[in-house]
């Protein structure tokens, strides 16, 4: 140790030489984990949030549509119509009803019961023979329009398939189709929604756990006086951002890998990418969102304002605007600025990578730098507005 | 009684607002959030990257291609030269597809057999990859009908035309909006109620309030009051944006739609006040309101459907308030439902209201520590 260490240490720790600092934050982590095993709520949004959120949303949400109620009406039912509606009948995309004319049919898609509304008109097997070719109708349920597109994709395939067998059974070469169109699905050949899904829903989660733990402990402190208590001891300022970090960043971690224990075995979503990267990734990530709980709460100064902040500026953004759902590059430029502003963005983006492409340096290398940057924004502001504060 | 509620509204509105910051973060975050998560939240996709490794020269590669280059959802972004390059431009997302037009292309089409594309996909988003497919699938579907016209051949023996009833268009916008009606006003209602007990709990003025004379009865509404007139208000200027500003199309009727905010914002506040009872600390009153608020938004039918659910949480989803107020504000939105088609979203709403609120009344003097 030089003689100028030795100075400072021996002045900030009131004369203890060495090993002050050490002790200092010892006292405070202790007394940190002291408090988290008190009030569990702590322990409750560490390991119990993500278990229940994982659960709850890894089998409830899913883009997957599948036994779509579809409405049929044929007009003049006959051999040709019962191929087509067959091709149908096996799809586990459709659970087909039969109606007997469009009146019933479009009352039951007014009221909901059926999602889309399958038309083969009187003379669909006459057409089916001439040179034009026979109209299939189709009219789908448009509220949603995501799904409803989906249900046309569909019947689009049910469509292709049927056709397919058709020209085989009449023993012609494919040939009143000139392109064919050879599909590859890289990372998630099944499109599977909940392969995607479950990567960016741990990045919410460990969202909310990151703001939701910090996002109270400083305003807490100030709120009951004990901050002033706490300032009165020989402990160093940025030790008492050490003290609060730390013990909330081992939980942190704790409710990540539960998070990547369970997507892993209950969900079975692939890692391709290794664990390594996944952990390195989730600390970073960790930093940026306790320092903005940090933040939070010291900014907010009560614990009601800051309660109220994390609702607004945690949950919410990081479900729409992190490309855990919404691709990104779907919005429009302006709005494509603010995902950068949204640390979960860039953590969403290294999960799915990770976990559905594998260790793609391109993708996690600026993303991390970006998590760096912004764990460093953060804690530095809380810092300096912590010293503010003080004065 | 009259005198004392207003006593006690009085108070709950300046506890909430006397705060600079806490009146600031009650109003400006919902009409940002409003704009920000109203341009954000859309799976239409315009513009998709895709890249083109075509080892055909003849001229009909170069009409399929002419497709992509115009439409407005596709942009071509790189030309490949190799197989070798397909990889790495989609790993790094460069590109979110890829066609793939082999040396045998045109020759293939002109001897009247079929040829084949092959399309890559970028899959880790899934539901982007398969709107990219369909988009794909429709443009080579319009370069066969218009072959086959050219070349004098018969095309398909049977066709599909599809229609969209109610969003003829399939804006995903429209759909979306709506939701974040329900979304925000659920959050505002959440924000104001549920810290309010448990700040009085913590700093022990709720036991002040206990011994004055008001009665449950009375407290319950004091209490509902602020959350009830803010989430009315921010839902009126949000409705409002999403006529005025996002042009959703309104086809039904005010009353009904107001009955849907009335009835939500009944049963959002008794669970926040409940809540708010049940927590002794602000840390667990915020814990309870995230508890309640992530599933309540994601298992409410306004990103993913609920048909999608697995039965078990289907049956789950009917005691979330937020599922029965999707249906409403879509419904009454884009379709114009009458009061009459929406009863049976009306009276579930009612019931968790007078379930929540009785609960929570009870709550107040009962959950003692």
């Amino acid at each position: 140790m030089t003689p100028e260490n030795v100075k400072k240490t021996a002045r900030t720790s009131g004369g203890l030489p060495g090993g002050g600092g050490k002790m200092r934050l010892r006292g405070l982590l202790r007394k940190e984990f002291l408090q988290i095993l008190r009030d569990p709520s702590s322990i409750a949004i560490a390991f119990l949030m993500p278990v229940l959120l994982l659960l709850l949303f890894g089998y409830g949400v899913s883009l997957n549509a599948k036994h779509v109620p579809l409405g049929i009406v044929v007009d003049n039912p006959n051999a040709d119509t019962s191929s087509f509606i067959g091709s149908f009948r096996q799809s586990s995309y459709f659970s087909p009803v039969v109606m007997p004319g469009m009146r019933q049919a479009v009352t039951a898609m007014e009221s909901g019961d059926i999602e889309g509304i399958l038309h083969l008109r009187e003379d669909f097997s006459r057409q089916l023979r001439g040179p034009e070719g026979a109209p299939i109708q189709v009219i789908v349920d448009g509220t949603d329009a995501n799904n409803a597109r989906q249900i046309s994709g569909y019947v689009q395939d049910a469509w292709s398939k049927w056709l397919g067998l058709r020209s085989i059974a009449r023993g012609s070469a494919m040939n009143n189709i000139p392109v064919q169109t050879e599909q590859r699905i890289w990372f998630n050949s099944e499109l599977r929604s909940r392969d995607f899904l479950v990567p960016g829903l741990i990045a919410v989660i460990m969202t909310l756990i990151g703001a939701l733990l910090t996002a109270m402990v400083m305003a807490r402190e100030w709120e009951r006086g004990t901050m002033e208590a706490l300032l009165a001891t020989p402990v160093e300022k940025r030790e008492i951002l050490l003290g609060k970090i730390i013990p909330y960043f081992t939980l942190g971690l704790g409710g990540m890998t539960l998070s990547v224990t369970m997507s892993f075995f209950l969900f079975r979503v692939p890692l391709i990418g290794s664990l390594f990267v996944l952990f390195v990734a989730a600390s970073l990530f960790l930093f940026a969102s306790l320092g903005m709980g940090l933040l939070i709460s010291i900014i907010s100064k009560n614990q009601f304002v800051a309660g109220q902040v994390a609702i607004i500026v945690t949950f919410l953004p990081a479900f729409i605007l992190s490309g855990f759902i919404f691709d990104i590059r779907s919005m429009p430029l302006p709005i494509r600025f603010v995902t950068h502003l949204i640390a979960a963005s860039y953590f969403v983006a290294i999960l799915q990578t990770v976990f559905l492409a594998g260790d793609i340096w391109q993708v996690i290398l600026p993303n991390a730098l970006a998590l760096v940057i912004m764990s460093a924004i953060f804690l530095g502001i809380s810092t300096r507005k912590f010293r503010k504060r003080l004065e | 009684m009259w005198r004392r509620i207003l006593a006690l509204t009085i108070k709950e509105f300046l506890a909430l607002l006397k705060d600079k910051r806490s009146r600031m973060v009650v109003v400006v975050p919902p009409l940002v959030q409003l704009l920000v998560f109203g341009y954000a939240a859309t799976y239409d996709l315009k513009n998709v990257p895709y890249a083109v490794y075509n080892e055909d020269t003849g001229k009909a590669s170069r009409d399929l291609l002419a497709g992509f280059r115009g439409s407005p959802n596709f942009s071509e972004v790189a030309l490949l030269s190799s197989e070798g390059q397909i990889e790495p431009v989609i790993d790094k997302k460069e590109a979110l597809l890829v066609i793939h037009i082999d040396s045998r292309f045109s020759r293939d089409l002109l001897l009247g057999r079929s040829a084949r594309v092959q399309i890559i996909v970028d899959g880790r988003n899934s539901n982007t990859a398969m709107l990219a497919q369909n988009y794909a699938s429709t443009i080579i579907n319009n370069f066969n009908t218009a072959w086959n016209a050219r070349h004098g051949r018969a095309g398909p023996p049977a066709y599909v035309t599809t229609r969209a009833w109610f969003n003829p268009n399939l804006e995903s916008r429209w759909f979306i909006v709506p939701g974040i009606v329900g979304l925000l006003t659920l959050v505002v209602t959440m924000m104001v109620t549920a810290l309010s007990v448990a700040r009085e709990r913590e700093q022990g003025t709720f036991d002040q309030l206990l011994v004055t004379p008001l009665r449950p009865l009375e407290m319950i509404i004091g209490k509902s009051l602020p959350g009830f007139l803010i989430g009315m208000s921010e839902a009126t200027v949000i409705i409002l944006a999403a006529v005025l500003w996002f042009k959703v199309p309104f086809l039904g009727n005010v009353a009904t739609l107001y009955t849907g905010v009335f009835l939500f914002l009944l049963s959002a506040i008794g669970i926040g006040l409940m809540i708010s009872s049940i927590a002794i600390t602000q840390q667990q009153g915020l814990l309870g309101a995230f508890l309640f608020l992530v599933p309540a938004i994601i298992l409410s039918g306004f990103t993913t459907p609920i048909a999608n659910m697995p039965p078990l949480i289907q049956e789950l989803t009917l005691l979330n308030p937020m599922r029965y107020f999707m249906v409403i504000l879509r419904g009454v939105f884009l379709e114009g439902m009458s009061f009459h088609l929406l009863i049976g979203q009306f009276w579930p709403l009612a019931a968790i209201a007078v379930t929540t609120l009785t609960a929570a009344g009870w709550l107040f003097r009962h959950r003692l520590y």
